[in-house]
């Protein structure tokens, strides 16, 4: 019954039912917001395809990223209320992450530099990989390669944030944790459940896994005896819920519904979205387009052209816009200063205070 | 006169007060028990985690990245190794994220031997803690410098490891806090919690002043001529006492508490050694990749041609574990007698 449901969920037909109903009405989502939804998911597709341009062309040394995950990871960054400090929502995020980030406003450029290690990089100086991002002024915190630690951390952020809740729950901060389903295999991701779930104790930390059925080349299958992650949640009485993370309008509507419970009640809430993986794990794994996996950006924009909201001239010229803003900026970046030899002690302590015992 | 747990406790408190510390928490850590050795009693902020020890560090580093001060405490030390690459995380998120983010967390934790307590009650974790890079690592070896290295690391903006040395943790100095109470048994009874039914109870704290030990500042403990001795912790003290045993016999011992781990005090062991031509480093965490032998290893370099006697290192045999059995205890981690021995042969010795 439950691999009944998921395989509804992602497979391209059962989506392809969804985007031919005759009158769609998209959730009952304004125009202006679904219109802003598809323009984030193309940048990010045209940003992430990017980057692997950059990777094949022997100008970064990885490429790991999430095409694919655009109708998921967009609607969370249009929704999480970004600023600085506990008074905000904290976004605690994997690699996968750059739909949430270009819906929360990072540029091509930020991203390229990163890709790129350039100096100017800002999440971290050219000194880590593409999509480990990190961008202190609106809660986002750094990306690790290391899986699954970001789940404790995101209680702490949410432990600290549940001194600023107040009667007027609309503002109330809460946290927000992404990650992939083999990673939930790691027991931080057991950890967070307890942690989020005490008694009186509650968390406000949206817990979220994005099951795209494979961890590198381990399939969903071969590790996992519980019918669905979200199962797992349900055990800690946290509010839970499977969604097609490939509809951004079905995630749009779970996320914000699920956000303001949290807000509401202090207490968490977990989804669970059944996503595509449309260029594989990274480019140790080459980085090509699988053509097995459903396309959640071209089933999106199909529905959209459908129902009218868009044309294809408006179309290709989306498109074309960010595939020259993402050439423009790759040249900006490739001009740009490597990081110096003699950086390499920066930032060890605050202040870069002296950390190189040879100076003690 | 605060014992070390005592002193812990009175610090915690005054950071509570003064340096806005949020949240004291980890097993046990809150009430009725307030620590397995009582340093957490009567505290605002203290509060019981789970039975976690990757969750415990994995929430400190969420509180700190919010830029509330938390401590956080591993009962043992010995229960610490399951974190080793969380804490390698809290070490490089500044430098990772090109100063994006500070963790200002400090980690507390038992370590060494001397209680008898078996495999996994005994390990040390000063030189596994040398290793992480971003990390301040400090142990102190009275109480008064428990309280002064611990005000120092929750007032730091990076993550601070306060090692706590667990033989130590009754042991009384024999220098007050600045405001705490001369009369021991007045201070217990302000601040201990009484057996019995504590839910009632609320500690009395005294009105302790603000005392900061900086990083990287050791203390001459010993002075003398004839050999540089140089420890932190539990065996400081037996250090201490061998210095003044021999003292009777015409040795001339100086003594170093480094107090300070990473950073530590260069300054103060070199212009020693350049004193005394000959140096012993002694601790008790395993002999191989030993701290000690980093600092024996700089002697060497820096110092080669000062030296009258080579450089030794007297640490903990490289065993699996320190056994219960007291014969296999004292084999496994230093004793009085082999930091004797040691400073004997090393003055013995003719260049």
């Amino acid at each position: 019954m439950a691999k009944a449901i998921k395989k509804k969920i992602v497979s391209k037909k059962s989506d392809s039912k969804l985007t031919v109903k005759s009158k769609d009405n998209f959730g009952g989502l304004d125009k202006n917001l679904l219109l802003t939804m598809h323009q984030h998911m193309v940048k990010t597709r045209v940003l992430e395809e990017r980057l692997i341009k950059i990777y094949r062309a022997g100008e970064s040394f990885f490429w790991i990223g999430g095409p694919g995950e655009e109708a998921w990871g967009v609607p969370v960054g249009m929704l999480v209320n970004k600023g600085r400090g506990p008074k905000f929502d904290y976004v605690h995020l994997h690699y996968r992450c750059s739909p949430t980030l270009v819906a929360m406003g990072v540029s091509m450029l930020d991203s390229i530099r990163l890709m790129m290690n350039r100096s100017t990089d800002t999440s971290t100086g050219g000194r880590n990989f593409s999509n480990h991002f990190s961008i202190p002024e609106w809660n986002v915190a750094p990306v690790t390669s290391p899986l699954e630690v970001q789940y404790p951390m995101a209680c702490g952020t949410a432990h600290a944030q549940k001194r600023h809740h107040t009667k007027n729950y609309k503002n109330n901060p809460i946290s927000v944790v992404t990650g992939g389903d083999a990673g939930t295999a790691e027991g931080d991701f057991a950890s967070a459940l307890i942690l989020a779930s005490r008694r009186g104790q509650e968390l406000p930390v949206l817990l979220t896994v994005q099951n795209n059925k494979w961890g590198i080349s381990t399939s969903y299958e071969g590790q996992h005896g519980e019918n669905f992650i979200a199962d797992r949640a349900r055990a800690f009485n946290i509010k839970s819920q499977v969604i097609n993370g490939n509809d951004p309008v079905e995630t749009y509507l779970a996320v914000k519904e699920n956000m303001d419970y949290i807000r509401l009640t202090g207490k968490p809430a977990f989804i669970e979205a059944m996503v595509s993986r449309l260029y594989g794990h990274s480019s140790a794994s080459g980085a090509n387009a699988d053509p097995n996996e459903l396309d959640p950006l071209k089933t999106f924009e199909a529905r959209l052209l459908k129902a009218g909201l868009i044309t294809e001239k408006d179309s290709e010229k989306i498109w074309a816009e960010f595939e020259a803003e993402g050439v423009r900026a790759t040249e900006i970046a490739r001009a740009e200063p490597q990081p110096t030899v003699d950086s390499i002690w920066n930032n060890t302590f605050v202040g870069s205070e002296n950390a190189d015992w040879r100076n003690f | 006169m605060a014992n070390m747990a005592q002193a812990i406790r009175l610090a915690l408190h005054y950071a509570e007060k003064n340096y806005q510390l949020k949240d004291v928490f980890g097993q046990d850590v809150g009430m009725p028990l307030g620590g397995v050795f009582t340093a957490t009693q009567g505290l605002k902020t203290s509060w019981n985690s789970t039975l976690d020890e990757r969750g415990i560090i994995g929430m400190a580093m969420g509180i700190a990245m919010t830029g509330d001060k938390c401590v956080a405490e591993i009962q043992f030390a010995d229960y610490i190794f399951n974190t080793i690459d969380l804490l390698k995380i809290a070490g490089n998120t500044l430098w990772c994220t090109n100063g994006g983010f500070n963790l200002p967390m400090t980690v507390m934790t038992p370590v060494g031997a001397g209680i008898r307590g078996s495999v996994y009650h005994s390990h040390s974790f000063d030189a596994w803690a040398s290793r992480l890079a971003g990390w301040k690592v400090v142990m102190p070896s009275t109480p008064l410098d428990a309280y002064g290295l611990l005000l120092s690391c929750i007032n730091d903006p990076n993550p601070c490891l306060f090692l706590k040395p667990k033989a130590l943790m009754r042991v009384r100095g024999e220098e007050l806090i600045p405001g705490e109470p001369a009369d021991e048994k007045e201070l217990k009874a302000m601040i201990d919690a009484p057996i019995g039914d504590r839910t009632k109870w609320k500690a009395k704290w005294p009105d302790v002043q603000e005392y900061l030990i900086p990083f990287g500042q050791g203390k001459i403990t010993r002075d003398g001529e004839q050999i540089t001795v140089v420890s932190y912790g539990r065996h400081l003290l037996l250090c201490n006492e061998v210095a003044d045993l021999l003292k009777s016999e015409g040795y001339s011992v100086e003594v170093i508490d480094l107090r300070s781990i990473y950073p530590y005090d260069w300054q103060m062991i070199k212009s020693s050694v350049e004193k005394t031509g000959r140096v012993l480093f002694v601790n008790e965490d395993t002999e191989v990749t030993n701290f000690g032998e980093h600092l024996a290893y700089r002697v060497t370099q820096e110092l080669f041609y000062e030296l009258l006697a080579r450089p030794r290192v007297v640490a903990g045999k490289n065993v699996p574990g320190i056994g219960l059995h007291p014969n296999l205890e004292d084999a496994s981690v230093p004793q009085k007698h082999d930091i004797e021995i040691a400073i004997r042969e090393i003055c013995a010795e003719v260049p």
